[in-house]
């Protein structure tokens, strides 16, 4: 009898093919399927070529990037605080990247250099030290706390004091660069250049394969801290590593993307709900193929309405969250 | 077995337990009883390796539990808490399955004798029926079943449990301590088991473990003086 991952695995590999290939087809001028063809293997005319490689390849790569990564992290997250509404954002890595961020784009004109040094790379390295800052709060924090809870306590507080320092920021700040910020926080798929993913990939990749090291004491800590222990993990090692893998995926996602918002939350229990499973060994290949399908149909609408990403995928996000918990009331991470 | 020398147990500057020193031995049922606060789950959590002790050890064959690594220990003693797990979509056979931890590889693969402990564990319990149904459809005397078997598929000498038996009604109460007792009889492992119901603990136990105020003191269960020693505890007449 086929089980059931072993019949959705290869329907949603086969979904994640075709949404990616019908995302090199859309955009504001479309294309037909033989013409991303020609253009893939190098050939046909060079508008169509710079348009599909250069500009559409990049973008959907980086959709099925920033879907599996927001999808595994908080897959981590909503198991690790065993709480079905945390995501990958609990531990402050947005609010750590947007501070990095606030303090490059606003603060730098404060200081009084020039925002024409303002690119998208340093934006994006501003992110990435914000994030990776808060990370080491928060392992060498966690490291001391016993309670599980409370470091998500303090990971929420850390956000809403970070928050309130931007905002400071933003109010000191000139019109041009509060746009600028803005517009980051809105999110986007399309500011990744080539060279940056150079970097944005391998960055993913080890996060990835860091998750794949933690699935066992993720499973275990299905039953809470305490038992875990009991079960032969090395807890502290074993947060250290969640945390690690968490922040490489959803702080350079953040970092290049900008704070992108309820795929995190919303895939996880998409993918339960699917596999109807509570193993990590399945949940967590099924958020990445999962959260790939979500972002490359969120950057279709994206593109066919002229939206923010970050709004579509809230827009998206929210109604299958509220979805999942009415469906099951007595629901746990 | 397992040995506490001059074992003290409590949290910051509060003393619960004072300079402990006693011997617990294999095959054996023993209840762990004291009054409410005197330190019946710290102790447990101090032998089970969770929390250090204020001051002494704990050891199991000579060996210090708190000086063994995760992995080790979890090998020697397997802990039942009584916090309830209720998960959705986690089947019976995969949290008795978490029992094998210790023994599998690293993204937890099982092998056939794995799972034949699993369906052996889940056998003892009398829960074979339930192998495939989600947690949260149980009942918390069957989740305690489960939560078991998970503990005697971790195959270790020692078994502690914190008070198995509340939330259950009377006859899964009996059944609960009439398995363990079985578990310490048959499979010849020491289970320590903290409880609030004496009159159980002083019909299936084969020792008592008394907290009488920061003294712990051991006596098989039908010793008078023990039970003399408890009334007094307890307040009873």
């Amino acid at each position: 009898m086929p089980t059931r991952s072993s019949i959705l695995f290869p329907l949603l590999a086969a979904l994640v093919v075709l949404l990616f290939t019908l995302d090199l087809m859309m955009g504001s001028v479309s294309l037909s399927f033989s013409e991303v063809w020609t253009a893939l293997m190098g050939e046909g005319d060079r508008a169509t070529l710079v348009i599909v490689r250069h500009i559409r390849l990049i973008k959907a790569l980086v959709a099925i990037l920033v879907g599996a990564s927001l999808s595994v992290s908080g897959l981590q997250m909503q198991t690790l605080f065993r709480n079905p509404l945390a995501g990958p954002y609990v531990l402050g890595i947005t609010s750590g990247a947007s501070l990095g961020v606030a303090l490059f784009i606003l603060g730098a004109p404060l200081l009084g250099i020039a925002a024409t040094s303002i690119t998208t790379f340093g934006i994006a390295g501003a992110a990435w030290i914000g994030s990776a800052f808060i990370l080491m709060v928060i392992a060498t924090v966690g490291a001391r706390i016993k309670d599980i809870m409370v470091v998500l306590i303090l990971g929420m507080m850390f956000s809403s004091g970070v928050g309130a320092v931007v905002q400071v920021l933003q109010y000191l700040s000139h019109e041009e660069a509060l746009k600028t910020f803005v517009v980051w926080t809105m999110g986007a798929l399309g500011d990744v250049t080539d060279r940056q993913l150079a970097i944005f990939v391998p960055a993913v990749v080890v996060g990835l394969i860091v998750g794949v090291l933690v699935i066992k004491p993720l499973n275990l800590l299905l039953l809470g801290e305490q038992y875990a222990r009991t079960m032969g993990i090395n807890l502290s090692r074993s947060r250290l590593l969640i945390f690690l893998s968490t922040t490489l995926l959803a702080g350079t996602v953040t970092a290049f993307c900008g704070p992108i918002g309820f795929v995190g939350l919303a895939v996880p229990h998409l993918a339960r709900a699917l596999f109807a499973s509570a193993d990590q060994r399945i949940l967590m290949p099924g958020s990445i193929l999962i959260g790939a399908v979500m972002m490359l149909v969120c950057d279709m609408l994206a593109k066919e309405f002229l939206l923010p990403i970050n709004a579509v995928t809230s827009l998206m996000g929210i109604p299958i969250v509220v979805w999942i918990v009415l469906k099951n009331k007595n629901m746990m991470a | 077995m397992i040995r506490l020398e001059k074992l003290s147990v409590g949290h910051g500057d509060r003393t619960l337990i004072d300079a402990a020193d006693l011997t617990l031995e294999g095959g054996r049922l023993v209840a762990l009883i004291g009054r409410n606060g005197t330190g019946k789950s710290s102790l447990l959590r101090v032998i089970g390796g969770i929390d250090r002790p204020l001051g002494g050890g704990v050891s199991f064959d000579g060996k210090d539990i708190h000086a063994m690594s995760p992995l080790e220990r979890a090998r020697t003693i397997a802990f039942v808490t009584t916090q309830r797990v209720r998960i959705a979509n986690l089947r019976c056979r995969d949290v008795v399955g978490m029992g094998r931890t210790p023994y599998t590889d690293w993204i937890g693969r099982m092998t056939e004798s794995d799972r034949e402990i699993v369906a052996d564990a889940l056998r003892l319990v009398d829960m074979t029926a339930y192998a495939d149904r989600a947690l949260d459809t149980l009942s918390d005397g069957e989740c305690q079943r489960i939560m078991t078997a998970r503990a005697l598929a971790q195959q270790t000498p020692v078994i502690l449990l914190d008070e198995p038996t509340s939330f259950l009604d009377i006859p899964a109460r009996h059944a609960t301590c009439r398995l363990l007792q079985r578990l310490a009889h048959e499979e010849r492992k020491l289970v320590l088991f903290s409880t609030h119901e004496l009159d159980l603990a002083l019909e299936l136990a084969d020792d008592i473990l008394l907290i009488d105020s920061t003294r712990l003191v051991l006596d098989a269960t039908d010793s008078s003086s023990l039970r003399e020693r408890i009334f007094q505890c307890f307040e009873l007449g």
